[in-house]
C-alpha cells in the first residue's frame, strides 16, 4: 500500500510502499520476490535510514516469546517496542540494559541503530547486551548470529542500519532493579569547562547527561545542567512509594495536535526557554527521587513533540569527538552559537570506551541538537561536518538525513569493512534505504 | 479464570482481541488452521498477561471436524468470538466457483457450522456469549464485493436469529459490523483514514460492547449512518451507481 512516510524529524517526507507481516514465512516470500527493501520500526530515527522504496513495517511482528524472570533474559520478535517491554519487565524487577531518550522504538531498531543511553560510559550500547538474534538475509534464509556465531553478521548488524538484512528476533539480557524510581542529582555548571569537570567527577554514576545552552557566550559559554542518576533502593522511597516500589503512577500524556508554525521556535524563544530551564535550577545541587519515566523519557510525555518544529520538519545533528578533542567541541559550539540557529534541546554526554565495527559511539564527547529545516541549513551543516571531520569525529546515522557520502566514508574508520560484510549478506542491494543510497553503502 | 475462544486467531483483529481480553484476565484459546503460526501469539499472551493460553487446530471449511474440535477444548469457553473471514477476489469469484465457494463457505457456512454446535452447548448450560464479526459489506450488495457481502449478509441474519433464539437461555449474541479496518486483509487497498479503524480500537469497542451486552456494534460508529443512507437509496438509482 502506498503511504506518506517520514521519520521523527518530518524530513524527508516520501510517498512509498509499506507492507506489514505477522509470520516469518510471509516476510521470507516478500524478501525473495522484491528488491530495494528496508525494515521500518516505529519511525523514531530522525532521518532517512528507515525510508526506502519497499518499506517493511515490523510493528505487527511484536510477540514476546520468552521472559526468564530469574535471570532477566527476554526473547522477542523484533517489532515489539520498548514501551511495551517496560510494562512487562519493570513490575518484575527488571529494566532495559540500555535505553535511548524515547521508549517508542522497536527492539530491531535499537539493534540496527545500536542505540546508547545515559549509561553508555558504564554499560555500552544496546548490542553489548544481545545474546543472539535472527537476521533474515537477502537469499531468504534466517541466520542466527551472536558475538560467537556468524560473528561478522552480528557485528555488521549492530549499528548496521538494516543493511545486512531484516532483524526478526532478538534475545537480550536485562538489568536488575529493586524499584521503578531513580535517585537523581542535578548539578548546575556555569560553563563548558565546569560541566566537563563535573562529568569526570561523577563518572561513577550509572547514568549521566547534561542539558547545555548553546546560545551563551563569554564566561557563560556552555552553561549546563548535569543530570546524574542511579536506580533507587527501596529505602530511598517515601512510605507511600514503598508499598509498591515497582509500579509508578500512570500519568496523562500531552499531545501536540498539529504542526506548529515554524516561527514559534526562534532565537528569542529558545533563549527564553533556556533561561527558564537554567533558572529553574535555582540551587547549585538538587537531589530528588523520581519515577523512571521522566528521568529517561522526558519528551515522551509530550506525544508528537516533533510537530513543534512545523511542517518543514527538522534534523537532529549529533556528532562525537574523542576525549582529547575538547578544542573541537569548543570550535563547533562556537560556530553554532554564532549562527544562533541552535535548538533548545541540546544534549551533551561523555561516552565510555566502545569497541565495535560500525556503531556510532567512541570514547569522548557527544553533542545532539535539533535544527529546524530552513534555507541555508544544509550548507551550514556541511560546514559543521567539515569541522567534525577535521577533529576526527563522526555523525550518528540514526539522526542523519543529509550527510554527504564522502564525510561518512572519511569519518567511519571501518566503513569499507562494514560495506564488505553488507555485500556478503546483501549482494544485490536487496536491502537498501534512502540513506544507504545517499552514502553509497549498498551500491 | 473464564476463557475466550478465538476462531480464526491468526488475523490482526484476532491478535488485538486476544490481547484485550487477556489484559482483562481471560484465558485465551487460539484456534486456526496454521497452529504453528499461532505459537508465538500463545507465548506472547502468557508472558505479557500471565494468563493461560492454548492453541487448537480449526478449519472453518472442514465441517465434519467441528464437533470434535469443540469437545476437545480444555474447557468450555465463556465467550466465543468468530473472527475468521475471507475477503476473496470478487472478479475471480464471478467466474471461478472454487473462489466463490471459498468466500461463501468461510464467511457463512463455516461460521454457521461451528456456531450451531457452540450455541447448542451454551443453550443447554444457560450461559455464554457469542460474538460474531460480520461486516458492513453485508448491509447491501454492491458490484465490487457482493459475494463477500452476501455471505456476510447471511452471517448477520444468522447472528440476529441466534440472538433472538438464545435470549431466553441467558446466552448473549453480539453482532459486530466493522467498516474499514487497517489489517492485512485490507493491506492492498487505499482506505480513507477517517473511516478506517485500527484493530486495537475495534477490540476495545468490542470489549465494551461485550461488557454492556450490546446487540449490534458498528465500528467506527459513523458506519451505522453511512450504511443507513446507502440502504435508503432506491434500487432504481442504486443499480446505476458504481459502488
Amino acid at each position: 500500500m502506498q503511504k506518506r512516510l517520514s521519520n521523527w524529524g518530518n524530513y524527508p517526507v516520501i510517498t512509498s510502499e509499506e507492507n506489514a507481516f505477522t509470520q516469518e514465512e510471509q516476510l521470507r516470500q516478500y524478501v525473495v520476490a522484491n528488491s530495494s527493501i528496508i525494515a521500518r520500526g516505529n519511525g523514531r530515527c530522525y532521518g532517512d535510514a528507515s525510508l526506502g522504496k519497499n518499506n517493511i513495517s515490523m510493528l505487527k511482528y511484536d510477540k514476546v516469546l520468552a521472559f526468564d524472570i530469574q535471570n532477566g533474559i527476554l526473547d522477542v520478535q523484533a517489532g515489539v517496542t520498548l514501551d511495551q517491554l517496560l510494562e512487562i519487565i519493570v513490575p518484575k524487577g527488571w529494566f532495559l540494559p540500555v535505553t535511548p531518550g524515547t521508549k517508542y522504538i522497536t527492539v530491531g531498531g535499537a539493534v540496527a541503530s545500536d542505540v546508547h543511553g545515559k549509561n553508555h560510559h558504564v554499560d555500552g550500547t544496546f548490542s553489548n547486551h544481545v545474546i543472539d538474534m535472527d537476521v533474515l538475509i537477502a537469499d531468504g534464509t534466517t541466520v542466527c548470529c551472536s558475538p560467537t556465531q556468524h560473528t561478522n553478521l552480528f557485528q555488521a548488524t549492530a549499528g548496521g542500519m538494516g543493511l545486512t538484512g531484516i532483524i526478526t528476533r532478538v534475545k537480550f539480557t536485562l538489568k536488575k532493579i529493586s524499584t521503578a524510581y531513580i535517585r537523581q542529582t542535578q548539578y548546575k555548571a556555569a560553563n563548558l569547562d565546569e560541566v566537563l569537570q563535573l562529568f569526570d567527577t561523577y563518572k561513577h554514576y550509572t547514568y549521566s547527561m547534561a542539558w547545555i545552552d548553546c546560545l551563551q557566550t563569554g564566561n557563560s559559554f556552555g552553561r549546563s545542567i548535569l543530570i546524574v542518576g542511579e536506580h533507587a533502593q527501596p529505602e530511598e522511597l517515601t512510605a507511600q512509594q514503598q508499598k509498591a516500589p515497582l509500579t509508578i503512577p500512570a500519568k496523562r500524556k500531552l499531545v501536540v495536535p498539529f504542526n506548529l508554525p515554524s516561527f514559534v521556535l526562534n532565537k528569542l524563544t529558545v533563549k527564553a526557554f533556556n533561561a527558564l530551564y537554567y533558572g529553574k535550577n535555582y540551587k547549585k545541587e538538587m537531589h530528588k527521587v523520581i519515577p523512571y519515566e521522566p528521568f529517561f523519557y522526558p519528551l515522551d510525555a509530550i506525544l508528537h513533540w516533533n510537530r513543534g518544529y512545523g511542517k518543514a520538519g527538522f534534523v537532529q545533528y549529533q556528532f562525537v569527538l574523542s576525549l582529547d578533542q575538547k578544542e573541537g567541541l569548543v570550535a563547533i559550539m562556537k560556530r553554532i552559537s554564532e549562527k544562533g540557529w541552535g535548538s533548545f534541546l541540546t544534549v551533551l554526554k561523555v561516552f565510555g570506551k566502545q569497541d565495535s565495527l560500525i556503531s556510532f559511539p567512541m570514547e569522548g564527547y557527544t553533542l545532539a541538537m535539533d535544527f529546524p529545516v530552513r534555507k541555508g541549513l544544509f550548507e551550514f551543516l556541511d560546514e559543521l561536518d567539515e569541522i567534525v571531520l577535521q577533529y576526527g569525529g563522526r555523525l550518528y546515522l540514526s539522526k542523519d538525513a543529509r550527510m554527504q557520502q564522502q564525510i561518512f566514508w572519511k569519518s567511519y574508520p571501518n566503513a569499507q569493512a562494514f560495506a564488505d560484510i553488507v555485500k556478503q549478506y546483501n549482494p544485490d542491494a536487496r536491502f537498501e534505504s534512502l540513506q544507504s543510497e545517499r552514502l553509497l553503502l549498498t551500491k | 479464570m473464564p476463557s475466550v475462544l478465538l476462531l480464526g486467531a491468526g488475523s490482526d483483529m484476532a491478535v488485538a482481541l486476544a490481547r484485550k481480553f487477556a489484559s482483562e484476565k481471560f484465558d485465551i484459546q487460539l484456534a486456526g488452521r496454521n497452529t504453528s503460526a499461532l505459537e508465538p501469539m500463545k507465548l506472547d499472551l502468557q508472558v505479557r498477561y500471565g494468563i493461560k493460553a492454548s492453541v487448537h487446530a480449526f478449519d472453518a471449511q472442514d465441517y465434519n471436524s467441528h464437533a470434535s474440535f469443540f469437545s476437545q477444548l480444555p474447557e468450555v469457553p465463556a465467550v466465543t468470538i468468530c473472527v475468521f473471514g475471507y475477503l476473496g477476489d470478487q472478479e475471480k469469484a464471478q467466474q471461478n466457483w472454487l473462489e466463490a465457494s471459498r468466500i461463501i463457505e468461510t464467511n457463512y457456512t463455516g461460521a454457521v457450522s461451528i456456531l450451531n454446535i457452540i450455541s447448542q452447548q451454551y443453550a443447554q448450560s444457560g450461559n455464554g456469549t457469542i460474538i460474531g464479526i460480520s461486516s458492513v459489506a453485508g448491509e447491501r450488495g454492491r458490484q465490487s464485493n457482493y459475494l463477500y457481502g452476501s455471505a456476510k449478509a447471511g452471517f448477520t441474519a444468522y447472528l440476529s436469529g441466534l440472538r433472538n433464539r438464545l435470549f431466553k437461555y441467558n446466552v448473549h449474541v453480539l453482532s459486530v459490523l466493522p467498516g474499514f479496518v487497517d489489517t492485512q486483509m485490507t493491506q492492498h487497498l487505499t482506505l480513507p483514514p477517517l473511516l478506517t479503524a485500527q484493530p486495537e480500537a475495534v477490540a476495545n469497542s468490542i470489549y465494551k460492547a461485550f461488557k454492556s451486552k450490546k446487540n449490534v456494534l458498528y465500528v467506527k460508529w459513523h458506519w451505522k449512518y453511512i450504511m443507513l443512507i446507502i440502504k435508503l437509496i432506491p434500487e432504481a438509482i442504486f443499480k446505476k451507481l458504481s459502488l
